[in-house]
């Protein structure tokens, strides 16, 4: 009784499923759309070359390893898995990027974390999230120059002068790289706080905008409104996302009320960095999450917990992918120790 | 009184139901021999009473009740009975059971005994309950167990429930029944009121059958105008229509709010729960002296021509029917694929010659060209199987232990508590066909929990039979040991003797100092 095999089976239900895997994948597209224009808009065109470079390589690289484990290709190709894999990856990476860093991406997500454990439904960890820790710490100086709002920049790029940088690594005329980019608000927050610079002073930079970063705020904000649409279409369940949040935000909320010379207010957290990505688009990836209602509450509760500890206390200035990453590890865990009561469940169940 | 509550999960699916609810009953014409299995219902199969060449009437007794959760049979119509032979029934894996086989005399005579009772109020409650046993009188919602069996709670009952609520696609039959028969369905309930005195009595109809509503509280106020005072306990009572609220124990939740317990049965929350079908025919039997000979069975598909309700009698053919509905089938189901009961929870007629049994609500005629055949994609995890779960499982899990065949967690994860509904397989992105896997499981847990039980036994006896071996050697041990202490007391008796009655020599003496040292 394998998967993937052909059924023509002859018992009930004999009403067809109304939905489908691509159908899923398509909609998590759909709902990432509005935050990805809004990225392009605010932070130029780096991030729509690499979204392609990464999901055309994905799709290649799908189709490779499909072939080589003799699977259906026609079935699988298309299930839009591997363009959402793309996609959370992209938006990981910093956008200007030299090409074949979101094509690396994309084969150490698909070849790696993906396919070499079993395919769709079988990879233990979340590909998009192991590809990029993958990239952090093989190319650290790449993946931390990030490209600025363009409104703090100077001279923006056109569209075909990103790509020749993304392709051939040319900028025009004198233009230098650093004039391009700029820290991150948590990367700034970070390398500040090390220079000694109380948080309150810092977080009055102009990077870190209204709510907490300048530009990536209404990006997130784009991508709240694409992960509620998700939740009212029930493709996912609330409990990942609202743990994740409530989590990352009450434990922000409390160290900022403890000591706000310290720590960063809550806003900055939670919209200042990929916690609003991560929440609904990325520790919702069903295969990797926990399945059970308590269960999904504990691994979002557990997500939050480490970003804050990882970005407040570790060497990195995000800790989604790393938290997401090692709170996948506790799944099975998770699962078998959180089965919810069966309807009408004895108390006593040595009544029974 | 009037709060409902609400189960977990539950689908909302298309009901398909203008197909054949439009029409009222028909009566079909006799088919020339009827099919009665002497298995239609949960419980030991009757015996059968009548032999070969026997004539019989309709009503008539043809097959005894042989234990308490049993039922009889009896004839559906007057004839011959010309076979007492296995037959293919209608049954999944399509085994042949024992049937009678009745050629019908097309008068439809009935059997001199069959009369209305002159005062059945007047019944006491044994008698009711008996009566009911008599006329096989057994649950028409489809898990036929014995009525009767049902009626003598061993606690205090607070609702009796009558359940119209009739959850699957396509199936119209008991909506039909309750516009057709509200008065009767009314008094059939009271009689259950008086087996088990409830404090309420509820029927429950889906929302999606208006019409049925309306003509069930109509009738309850006929009734009540007529002076029969006890109605006024009785409430229609209109459900959220979402599969599957017809199930027992999800209709009861949305009633009272109870929850009956796991492996349980309803009276232990204080209910009894029977269907209007079932309730009609409790009528019958006890005001019209009828045995339950005959049922409302749904006939419908795209195809059908005459798509509606029918007034079979138990045992006709289904292609009889088919062949009076128009369900334009003249391969023998070679082109139709044949459902009894609904597209969720029914099964595959293995050919159209089965009968109808007690159990038949609705054949379902679906075009084969219509069936796609679907490819399973691996499970993602996405847990929409267990947001639907009525029964608060998790399918996924459930699926990965199935597939692994590992029983002590499918113990863990409750797989005895599922009920089958198809809840979870219709919901399913990847399209697994989850409640395949499951029944699989059952079917192979049953069989590692039988083999561990044989094993089980097994060793028993094996530890049984050599304490026993041991036991007897050690018998044998000491009787030989016995034997040889004999044996040296009467040598050594003799060689005294020997001694003491001559002037023994030494030689002697070390000849017998030997034999004890062999």
């Amino acid at each position: 009784m394998s998967d993937n095999a052909s059924t023509s089976q002859a018992t009930s239900p004999f009403v067809p499923s109304s939905t489908s895997v691509g159908a899923v994948m398509r909609k998590v597209i759909y709902a990432l759309i509005p935050g990805v224009v809004l990225y392009m808009i605010l932070f130029g065109w780096g991030i729509v070359i690499n979204i392609i470079l990464a999901s055309v390589s994905a799709l290649l690289f799908e189709a490779i390893m499909l072939m080589v484990r003799g699977r259906p290709l026609r079935m699988f190709l298309f299930d839009g898995s591997a363009v959402v894999t793309a996609i959370l990856l992209t938006l990981a990476l910093p956008p200007m990027l030299s090409w074949w860093i979101p094509v690396l991406g994309s084969f150490f997500a698909i070849v790696v974390a993906k396919h070499l454990y079993g395919g769709l439904g079988y990879n233990p960890f979340n590909p998009a999230m192991m590809a990029y820790a993958i990239l952090l710490v093989s190319f650290p100086l790449q993946l931390s120059l990030w490209a600025g709002p363009l409104d703090l920049i100077a001279q923006p790029l056109t569209f075909v002068e990103t790509l020749n940088y993304s392709l051939f690594h040319q900028l025009p005329g004198a233009m230098a790289f650093d004039s391009l980019t700029a820290a991150t608000p948590l990367d700034y927050l970070r390398t500040q706080v090390g220079l000694g610079q109380t948080v309150e002073a810092i977080t009055r930079a102009p990077i870190f905008g209204l709510l907490g970063g300048q530009g990536m705020e209404w990006v997130n904000s784009a991508f709240l409104l694409g992960g509620l649409w998700l939740l009212y279409m029930r493709i996912i369940s609330w409990h990942i996302p609202v743990a994740v949040l409530a989590s990352i935000g009450s434990i922000s909320g409390l160290a900022y009320f403890l000591d706000p010379a310290v720590f960063a207010n809550p806003s900055v957290h939670l919209w200042g960095g990929a916690s609003i990505l991560c929440a609904f688009f990325i520790a919702t990836d069903p295969i990797t999450a926990s399945t059970t209602p308590l269960g999904r509450i504990i691994y979002g509760l557990g997500i939050g917990g480490l970003t804050f500890a990882i970005r407040t206390w570790g060497g990195y200035p995000d800790g989604v992918a790393f938290a997401v990453l090692l709170m996948g590890l506790v799944v099975p865990l998770l699962d078998h120790y959180t089965v919810p009561k069966v309807f009408g469940a004895r108390t006593d169940r040595g009544n029974q | 009184m009037n709060k409902l509550w609400r189960f977990n999960g539950g689908v909302k699916l298309s009901g398909f139901k203008s197909l054949s609810n439009a029409a009222g009953v028909k009566r079909p014409p006799l088919p020339k021999r009827l099919y009665l299995p002497l298995q239609q219902h949960i419980g030991a199969p009757a015996e059968a009473l009548v032999e070969v060449g026997d004539k019989v009437y309709k009503g008539q007794l043809i097959a005894a009740s042989s234990s308490f959760i049993s039922a009889p049979v009896h004839a559906s119509s007057s004839g011959t009975v010309v076979e007492l032979k296995k037959h293919i029934i209608a049954h999944p894996s399509g085994i042949a059971e024992d049937c009678i086989v009745i050629e019908t005399d097309g008068k439809d005579e009935w059997h001199s005994s069959i009369s209305a009772l002159s005062n059945p109020d007047a019944l006491d409650l044994d008698e009711l309950r008996s009566r009911i046993s008599e006329a096989g009188v057994v649950g028409l919602g489809g898990a036929v167990f014995p009525s009767g069996a049902k009626l003598k709670p061993t606690r205090s009952i607070d609702t009796l429930v009558i359940n119209g609520a009739e959850c699957e696609p396509y199936i119209t039959c008991d909506d039909r029944l309750m516009r057709t028969r509200p008065r009767e369905i009314i008094r059939g309930l009271l009689l259950l009121r008086r087996l088990v005195n409830p404090t309420e009595c509820i029927i429950a109809v889906e929302d999606n059958k208006p019409e049925a509503v309306q003509h069930l509280r109509r009738a309850i106020d006929e009734l009540k105008s007529e002076g029969i005072g006890s109605v006024s306990t009785v409430r229609v009572v209109a459900v959220p229509t979402l599969f599957p609220a017809g199930g027992e124990k999800q209709l009861i939740k949305v009633l009272t709010g109870k929850a009956v317990p796991q492996r349980g049965l309803p009276y232990e929350v204080g209910v009894v729960c029977l269907n209007v079908g079932t309730t009609a025919a409790v009528y019958d039997a006890i005001y019209e002296g009828k045995p339950l000979i005959s049922r409302l069975v749904t006939i419908t598909g795209p195809n059908v021509k005459h798509a509606a309700n029918y007034e079979v009698p138990i045992g006709t053919p289904v292609q009889h029917m088919l062949d009076i509905a128009g369900a334009d089938d003249t391969g023998g189901g070679e082109q139709n694929r044949l459902i009894m009961g609904g597209p969720m929870m029914g099964h595959v007629l293995p050919n159209a010659q089965v009968p109808v049994v007690k159990a038949t609500n609705c054949i379902l005629v679906e075009p084969k060209a219509d069936v796609v055949p679907t490819t399973a994609m691996p499970c993602i995890r996405c847990g929409s199987c267990a947001d639907v779960c009525p029964m608060h499982l998790l399918p996924q899990q459930l699926y990965w232990h199935a597939r692994g065949k590992a029983f002590d967690k499918l113990d863990h994860h409750n797989l005895a508590d599922c009920i089958e509904c198809g809840c979870c397989a219709v919901a399913c992105p990847s399209k697994i066909p989850l409640v395949h896997y499951f029944r699989f499981a059952k079917t192979e847990k049953k069989e590692f929990d039988a083999k561990a039980i044989f094993a089980d036994q097994s060793r028993v006896r094996m530890q049984i039979r050599e304490a026993r071996i041991a036991q007897r050697e050690r018998e044998l041990e000491e009787r030989k040991a016995k034997r040889k202490a004999d044996r040296l007391k009467k040598k050594k008796a003799k060689a005294a003797a020997a001694a003491a009655s001559a002037n023994a020599s030494v030689d002697d003496q070390d000849q017998a100092s030997n034999g004890v040292s062999v």
